[in-house]
C-alpha cells in the first residue's frame, strides 16, 4: 500500500491515520460494499476491511459494466464510434462527443466553423452545470438528505436536458458533434430558450447554496474528511474538480485553450483543504463560472454554418498518424488517443477516463475514516461507472 | 447560532413546498399516461423507411445500397437486395430491399443510418410506446412495419421533411433537365446523321446499357427520347445505373460518377486485351 510511488517520508502518513493496525481487541471484519449498494452509482464494489467502524483497508473492484468500448471502437468507422462515446459518461454525453471529435479533428487537421465552436462551448458548459448539480444532489442524498436536494438538482437538470433534446433529439445520448462541426444548427427559438434557462440558473445556485451550504450537519460530516493531499493528487494523475479542490490550479480550459476558451473570461475555483467540503464548494463555484461563460458565449454567438462543408461523413479515412484530444470534462481530463493506419477504423483507440483515474486514490482518502464516510468520500469523487469500466 | 444553517435550509424547502401550490413554474412533474408533454421536433427514437405515394411497397425510397447496414454501430440492420428493379423517384430503375429488418431491441437510436443514407430513405421515428411481451419477434421490425409515408414524416418532423423534399425535387429537376438536354441533343444528332451514328453507338454501347437507359430518361423527356434511345445511351453514358449488385455502392451523384468509371473501364478492358490476342 505505498502511496503510488511517493517516497517522501513526510507524506507517508498524510492520507492515512496514525494507526493502521488493529488494536488487537476484537476481530477485523471484511465487508463487500456493492456491487449493488445504493451509494455506488451503478455497479461497483468496495472490499473494505474494518476494525470496528474504522476502515483499515479498501479495495475498489470494478469491471461489472465493462462493454469492450475500446475494442469496439477499433472495429468500426470513426463516425460509428461517436454514439458509443455518449455511453461512456452518460451524464455528459456532449463533452464526450467533443473530446472525441477533437481527437479526430486533430488527426485530420480539420477546422471547425466559428458558430460550431460557440455551440460546443454552450453545450459543454450546460453539461457541466447539470453534471455538477446532480453530483452535489447525489452527494447530499448519500449524506442522508434523502430526496429533496437531489430532486431540486434534477428539476434544474431536466430543463437543461430538455434543451439538449430539442437540439440533438435525445436527452442523454446526444450524438451531436461531428468531425468538423456539429450535426444540426440551433434555431433562434432554441437560443432563446437557452437564454431563458441560463437566466434562471443563478437563482437555482443561490437556492442550492442557501439550502445546505451552511448546514451544520453537512459541515460536520464533510469538513476534514477524505483529505487528498495536492502532491498525491498530482502524482496519481487526478484531474478536474477533485484536483482543484486540493488547491492545484490546473484547468485544461486554461492550459490548452482548446476550442475557443481563450475568448472567455472565467476564474478557476480552488480549494484549500482537499476535503469533501472543498470538492462540494469547488463544484458550486464552477457552476457559477460556467454560467458566466454561458452568458458570454450566448452574447456573441455568431451566425454562419455549423459544419465545415468540406468535412466528410461517408468514406472517412484519415491518413496514418496519431493524435490525442483532451478537454476539461465535468469530471476531469477526458482524453481520446487515436492511432490511424489509413483505414476507415482506428488502429488503436484509447480513452483516458477521468472517473477511473480519480478513483485510484479512493483508498488513500478513506483509510482511517468511518464506514459511513466511505460512502461520502466516494460520492465526492464523482464517478460514472460507464466511464470507469468502459 | 448553531442550527442556523438547518433552519435556513428548511425555509427553502418550505418555500418550494408552498410554491408548488400556487405557481405553475414549481410544479415540474407531469402525470404521464394521462398528461403528455409534446415531443420536440428533433426527437428521435427508432428509424423508419420513407415511401412516396400510396403503395408502401412500390414507393419505398430505399435502394438497398446497404450503406446504413455497414455503418450502423451495433449492426442491427439486415438487408437483402432484390433480384429485379423498380423505378425510383427520378424514374431510374433501382434495386429495392427484398428484406429490410431492424432489430429495435439492439438499435441504440443514434441516427447514424439517417446521416449516411444518400437517398433520404431512412428517417427517425418518434414513437416510443413500443413495449411488447414478445421479446424476439415483436421487436424485430420488417420493412412493412418500418414503412411510413412521406406525409407521416412531414407530420413528425415538418421542417426537416420540407428540406428533404426540396432537395429531392431539386435533384429530380436536375436529372430531368439533363435527360431532356441529352435527348434533344441526341435527337438533333440522329436527325442530322442517322447513318453515321448507328454503327458507332452499337460498338460502344454495352448490350444492357440501352435497356437501362430508357427508363432513366423517362419522365418528361421520355416521349422525345423514345426513338433515339440507342444514340442517347452511346453519347450520354451518365444515366447508366451504377447501383448494380456488383462493386461498391455509389453515394452521391458525383460519387456515382466516380464509381461508374472503373466499371466502364472494366467493360472495355476485356475487349482491349482480347483483340491483340486474337
Ligand atoms: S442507406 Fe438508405 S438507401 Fe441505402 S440501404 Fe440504407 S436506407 Fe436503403
Ligand atoms: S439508429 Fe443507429 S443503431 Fe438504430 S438502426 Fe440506425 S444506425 Fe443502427
Amino acid at each position: 500500500m505505498s502511496s503510488f510511488g511517493i517516497k517522501n517520508e513526510k507524506l507517508a502518513g498524510w492520507n492515512r491515520p496514525p494507526v493502521f493496525e488493529s488494536d488487537g481487541e476484537g476481530e477485523l471484519l471484511e465487508v463487500a460494499m456493492g456491487p449493488h449498494h445504493p451509494s455506488t452509482h451503478g455497479v461497483f464494489r468496495m472490499d473494505v476491511v474494518l476494525d470496528g467502524e474504522r476502515v483499515i483497508k479498501l479495495k475498489p473492484v470494478f469491471g461489472y459494466l465493462h462493454r469492450n468500448h475500446e475494442q469496439l471502437g477499433q472495429t468500426q468507422s470513426y463516425l460509428a464510434n461517436m454514439p458509443y462515446t455518449d455511453r461512456l459518461d452518460y451524464f455528459c454525453s456532449l463533452t464526450n462527443n467533443w473530446a472525441y471529435a477533437l481527437a479526430v479533428e486533430k488527426l485530420v487537421g480539420q477546422e471547425v466553423p466559428e458558430r460550431a465552436e460557440y455551440l460546443r462551448v454552450i453545450l459543454a458548459e450546460l453539461t457541466r452545470v447539470q453534471n455538477h448539480a446532480s453530483t452535489i444532489g447525489f452527494l447530499l442524498q448519500e449524506m442522508g438528505a434523502s430526496g429533496t436536494p437531489l430532486m431540486y438538482a434534477f428539476r434544474e437538470r431536466e430543463k437543461i436536458l430538455d434543451l439538449f433534446e430539442s437540439l440533438t433529439g435525445s436527452r442523454m445520448m446526444c450524438n451531436y458533434m461531428r468531425f468538423g462541426g456539429c450535426r444540426v444548427d440551433a434555431s433562434p427559438a432554441w437560443i432563446e430558450a437557452t437564454r431563458k434557462v441560463v437566466a434562471g440558473l443563478p437563482a437555482f445556485v443561490d437556492e442550492f447554496e442557501r439550502f445546505l451550504m451552511t448546514n451544520e450537519i453537512l459541515m460536520a460530516r464533510c469538513q476534514g474528511i477524505g483529505v487528498l493531499r495536492p502532491d498525491l493528487a498530482v502524482n496519481s494523475g487526478i484531474s478536474g474538480p477533485m484536483l482543484r479542490a486540493s488547491g492545484v490550479n490546473y484547468d485544461i480550459r486554461k492550459v490548452d485553450h482548446y476550442g475557443i476558451y481563450d475568448r472567455f473570461k472565467f476564474r478557476v475555483p480552488l480549494g484549500d483543504h482537499g476535503d469533501i467540503y472543498d470538492r462540494y464548494m469547488v463544484r458550486m463555484l464552477e457552476m457559477r463560472e460556467s454560467i458566466s461563460i454561458l452568458n458570454q458565449a450566448l452574447k456573441d454567438l455568431p451566425a454562419g454554418p455549423v459544419m465545415d462543408p468540406k468535412a466528410k461523413i461517408r468514406n472517412f479515412r484519415p491518413k496514418a498518424g496519431e493524435s490525442y484530444g483532451r478537454i476539461e470534462a465535468p469530471k476531469g481530463e477526458l482524453g481520446f488517443y487515436l492511432i490511424s493506419d489509413g483505414s476507415p477504423n482506428p488502429y488503436r483507440y484509447r480513452v483516458r477516463p477521468p472517473s477511473f483515474i480519480n478513483l485510484t486514490v479512493l483508498e488513500d482518502m478513506c483509510l482511517g475514516s468511518n464506514v459511513a464516510d466511505v460512502v461520502l468520500i466516494f460520492g465526492s469523487v464523482d464517478i460514472v461507472l460507464g466511464e470507469v469500466d468502459r | 447560532m448553531l442550527g442556523d444553517g438547518i433552519l435556513k435550509g428548511l425555509a427553502e424547502t418550505a418555500k418550494n413546498f408552498a410554491g408548488s401550490f400556487v405557481s405553475k413554474e414549481r410544479m415540474t412533474t407531469v402525470e404521464y399516461p394521462e398528461e403528455r408533454l409534446p415531443l420536440p421536433e428533433a426527437a428521435r427514437n427508432f428509424p423508419f423507411l420513407v415511401y412516396d405515394g400510396d403503395d408502401w411497397e412500390k414507393g419505398l425510397r430505399c435502394v438497398a445500397c446497404q450503406i446504413c447496414e455497414k455503418e450502423c454501430p451495433p449492426k442491427c440492420i439486415y438487408i437483402e437486395k432484390s433480384k429485379d428493379k423498380k423505378p425510383d423517384y427520378v424514374g431510374k430503375p433501382q434495386i429495392y430491399p427484398a428484406k429490410f429488418d431492424i432489430d429495435i431491441s439492439v438499435c441504440m437510436s443514434c441516427q447514424i443510418c439517417v446521416e449516411v443514407c444518400p437517398f433520404e430513405a431512412i428517417k427517425m421515428n418518434t414513437e416510443f410506446e413500443l413495449a411488447t411481451d414478445d421479446r424476439f419477434g415483436g421487436l424485430l421490425l420488417d420493412r412493412k412495419q418500418l414503412a411510413r409515408s412521406n406525409e407521416y414524416y412531414h407530420e413528425i418532423h415538418p421542417t426537416e421533411a420540407s428540406e428533404v423534399d426540396a432537395r429531392l425535387a431539386e435533384e429530380k429537376a436536375k436529372v430531368e433537365a439533363k435527360a431532356k438536354a441529352a435527348a434533344e441533343a441526341a435527337a438533333a444528332k440522329a436527325a442530322a446523321a442517322p447513318s453515321a451514328n448507328t454503327p458507332a453507338s452499337a460498338a460502344v454501347a454495352k448490350p444492357q446499357a440501352p435497356v437501362e437507359a430508357k427508363p432513366a430518361t423517362a419522365g418528361k423527356a421520355a416521349e422525345i427520347a423514345k426513338a433515339p434511345a440507342m444514340a442517347t445511351a452511346a453519347s450520354e453514358p451518365k444515366p447508366v445505373p451504377g447501383t448494380g449488385t456488383d462493386g461498391p455502392a455509389p453515394l452521391t451523384a458525383e460519387d456515382q460518377k466516380n464509381a461508374e468509371t472503373p466499371a466502364k473501364a472494366n467493360a472495355r478492358e476485356p475487349k482491349a486485351q482480347g483483340e491483340p490476342k486474337e
